[in-house]
């Protein structure tokens, strides 16, 4: 970590500023628009600030696990690809790329967000999945976040395709979408020294010391966490954490469509 | 049979409708969005920047590295499974000696300019579109060039030379289908991209490439207005 960058972001944020001018608990401008990829079944382009994500769904359908056997499935992949950022390298998913899409997934999947009992298309045989992919446009910080709420749109934007015995017809669409029955949504806080920040910039992911990325509910029940940084946090940091992430979940929640 | 009127109604020289942007990721030192019909292309260029590995190094001068590459949801059917493949690969090559042609990195020895081309959607013609795409891409980025390239296919179909095929086309059932995807560089007057795919007579391609290279001299048109208009000031 570079102390000189950290010194400074923590020198500005004791006079209440940063880099971008924002204040602490502040978001850059959020966008949400849908459907913008013809070749999904579902997509969304999130903006928060210079960060632009997009998400696609694509389905396809399988045998299910012998475990659940009436139960679809899900798969949420990251390709952090290096035209949108200089941090990013070619090659197969690093553990940072992992670690998002498992977050992201973990948001939704156990918040109970899809019933994926209804993606059983035949008991033990042929279920569908869901597989949704996130790609940065340009990732410029908190991708946590923005991809969360870039997977929550492009879910709720699907359509099914139709199916043709155990064939997907992708060029027919039906006017079936996901069933839905939880909208979770995401916000990771950072804590930097003795401050608590939301929607970071890469300069201030760079020297953080702890992060947590808490998925909550309409009704504030806290569905999915996930703490990340080098150091530890008190009970009383996570309180005060917790309590942000629900404040901010509630300004998020308005952009999901 | 013959092909008298085309699937989507163009004339046969007539190319898709096109947007192009320049300047869409801020992250990169250039950056250009480029979409003709239902197919779309970003790029973007990092650099001049260190080179690694070692051994790749010029010496001489800079290395120009295209990555092109389709996002997991681009493709028409089934999910593009994400990673490198021998297509993707092989593409990559044709970009990166389609543009070689026109860029000067004399300047840069043991640098390298990488240029990252993503598709986020495909209709056909996705090599082209990306050429396109990075050609701006390039300009944006202030590296040193002779001219813009401009990438199209032309071909055949059913016996009827065509431009800009797209994927019905591409999949046209009642007759032979060839596809053949082109960049020139007008200043020069030189092609930097040749590939077939499937059954031409010599006089059709021929015919067809006068028709590439008209074409082509358009998409520089298209490529210089939306370079010029990032750098407009608003109204």
């Amino acid at each position: 970590m570079n102390k000189g960058k950290r010194d400074h972001v923590i020198h500005y944020l004791n006079n209440n500023i940063r880099y971008d001018g924002r204040k602490k608990e502040e978001y850059r401008e959020i966008s949400v628009e849908t459907g913008v990829i013809r070749t999904a079944e579902g997509s969304a382009r999130v903006k928060f600030g210079e960060t632009e994500v997009i998400a696609g769904v694509k389905f396809e359908v399988g045998k299910p696990y012998p475990d659940s056997p009436d139960a679809g499935t899900m798969m949420v992949n990251a390709e952090l690809i290096p035209m949108s950022s200089p941090d990013f390298e070619s090659g197969p998913p690093g553990i940072v790329a992992i670690e998002l899409a498992r977050v992201v997934d973990r948001g939704i999947r156990e918040s109970g967000a899809i019933d994926f009992k209804k993606l059983c298309i035949k008991h033990g045989e042929l279920v569908w999945t869901i597989i949704v992919d996130i790609v940065p446009v340009n990732a410029f910080g908190n991708l946590f976040d923005v991809a969360s709420l870039a997977v929550m749109s492009a879910i709720k934007n699907a359509k099914f395709p139709e199916l043709d015995g155990e064939k997907i017809d992708y060029k027919k669409l039906t006017k079936n979408s996901i069933p839905m029955e939880e909208e979770p949504i995401s916000v990771t806080v950072l804590k930097i020294g003795d401050h608590l920040i939301v929607d970071p910039i890469p300069d201030e992911e760079k020297v953080l010391d702890a992060r947590l990325t808490v998925a909550t509910l309409k009704d504030e029940t806290i569905v999915a966490m996930q703490k990340g940084g080098e150091l530890s946090l008190s009970t009383e940091d996570i309180k005060s954490m917790i309590e942000i992430s629900i404040k901010k979940a509630k300004e998020i929640r308005k952009f999901l469509k | 049979m013959a092909y008298k009127k085309r699937l989507d109604g163009r004339k046969f020289d007539e190319l898709r409708p096109i947007t192009a942007e320049v300047g869409v990721i801020p992250n990169a030192i250039g950056s250009a969005y480029f979409k003709i019909g239902k197919t779309g292309a970003y790029a973007a260029v990092y650099g001049p920047r260190d080179l690694y590995p070692r051994f790749l190094k010029n010496p001489k001068r800079g290395v120009l590295r295209c990555n092109y590459n389709m996002m997991p949801f681009s493709g028409a059917g089934d999910r593009v499974r994400p990673g490198t493949s021998r297509r993707s690969k092989e593409i990559s090559l044709v970009t990166n000696q389609a543009l070689l042609p026109v860029v000067n990195l004399d300047d840069f020895p043991n640098s390298v300019v990488d240029v990252f081309v993503e598709l986020n959607e495909t209709d056909a013609g996705s090599r082209c579109a990306g050429i396109c795409a990075a050609s701006m891409a390039l300009a944006d980025a202030g590296i040193e060039m002779k001219d813009l390239v401009g990438a199209i296919s032309i071909g055949i179909v059913d016996g009827q030379v065509v431009l800009d095929l797209d994927y019905q086309e591409e999949a046209y059932k009642d007759g032979h289908v060839a596809d053949v995807p082109m960049a020139y560089i007008p200043s020069m007057d030189k092609i930097s991209l040749l590939q077939c795919d499937g059954r031409i007579k010599k006089d059709d391609l021929l015919k067809g490439l006068e028709m590439g290279k008209k074409a082509a001299k358009q998409l520089i048109e298209i490529q210089k207005k939306a370079l010029k208009a990032k750098f407009e000031v608003p109204k």
